[in-house]
């Protein structure tokens, strides 16, 4: 996978975290797993179309998530709160958001779908992807996974392409 | 939550009325505590754009705040339709998808305004009252006070 494809939702996470937990994310891991996604935590999944496509899966630590939910909420959020779910969904989307916009600004051209909660059935449908890159962030609240699946479409790119003449 | 002077209505000086859309309940609710911080009054709430195009026309509010992706209706086209039928209606585009096509596309619709997510609490006040005082609608608490004298 293209790593300048990536490093728009490494920055983005850091800093969308940086603004909801108060605190820093370290990436402490990455890889790729070619065996399908596996919940780790709380996730949510948001999905895009065009010159690229695939999509990415927020998935965070319970303890984390309620974290940024007390946060924002202003007293204490337990983590099987409804609440907490719901806050990973629209992280996700403030995080890939963010990192889409970084890509369309630099040419690419996609469209992004509403953030889903990913639920135990839905494991299985995003376990389909063949490929994906794998980051670890490190919080004092907890670890923070981004899973990334995407393609270029180079076709679809010539595509779009002006005609030479 | 840090609060801020008031704004209220030139007219009335009653709390600005706002309308809240974005399909995320989380996202809904982190907005209308900046609004109360702001003084501010939700009036009415919607998920998508088809809910939103109705919920102005029954509470017909100050201002809009509108997510733009959402399912069933998208929120530029939800603003295209309230401004067809509201010419007057404010709406701030808030969405964590900023790239510049986008808000083009938006403020070429009618909508007044476009604040990324993750929405600063300081820079959405400051941008609603821009919106407000360009329409002459909102004084702070302090400034109406020091008209009154």
């Amino acid at each position: 996978m293209r790593m300048d494809l990536i490093q728009p939702f490494i920055g983005s996470l850091d800093a969308v975290l940086a603004e909801m937990m108060r605190a820093p994310a370290k990436i402490v891991d990455l890889n790729m797993e070619e065996e399908g996604y596996r919940r780790k935590g709380l996730a949510a999944a948001v999905e895009f179309r065009g010159q690229i496509e695939g999509r990415v899966i927020l998935d965070m630590e319970p303890s984390a998530a309620a974290h940024v939910a007390s946060f924002l909420a202003g007293a204490d959020v337990d983590p099987s709160e409804p609440i907490v779910p719901e806050t990973v969904c629209e992280l996700a989307n403030m995080v890939i958001g963010n990192a889409v916009t970084q890509l369309n600004d630099g040419g690419f051209q996609f469209k992004v779908l509403p953030p889903e909660t990913i639920t135990a059935q839905q494991v299985d449908k995003a376990g389909m992807d063949s490929e994906a890159t794998i980051l670890c962030f490190e919080t004092p609240r907890g670890k923070v996974h981004l899973n990334i699946s995407m393609r270029y479409q180079k076709r679809r790119a010539r595509e779009r392409a002006p005609a030479l003449t | 939550m840090k609060q801020f002077e008031p704004l209220t209505r030139k007219k009335d000086s009653q709390p600005v009325r706002y309308l809240v859309v974005d399909d995320s309940v989380f996202a809904r609710k982190s907005l209308a505590k900046m609004i109360e911080s702001f003084g501010g009054h939700v009036v009415g709430e919607a998920g998508d754009g088809c809910t939103a195009i109705t919920e102005y026309t029954r509470v017909n509010p100050d201002l809009v705040l509108m997510d733009i992706t959402m399912p069933q209706m998208e929120g530029i086209e939800a603003v295209e339709r309230i401004v067809h039928e509201h010419p007057d209606a404010r709406i701030v585009m808030v969405s964590s998808v900023g790239y510049q096509d986008n808000i083009l596309a938006a403020l070429q619709k009618g909508a007044r305004h476009f604040v990324q997510k993750p929405v600063k609490p300081d820079a959405l006040y400051e941008i609603i009252r821009y919106v407000l005082n360009d329409d002459g609608v909102t004084a702070t608490v302090g400034a109406a006070q020091e008209t009154s004298r």
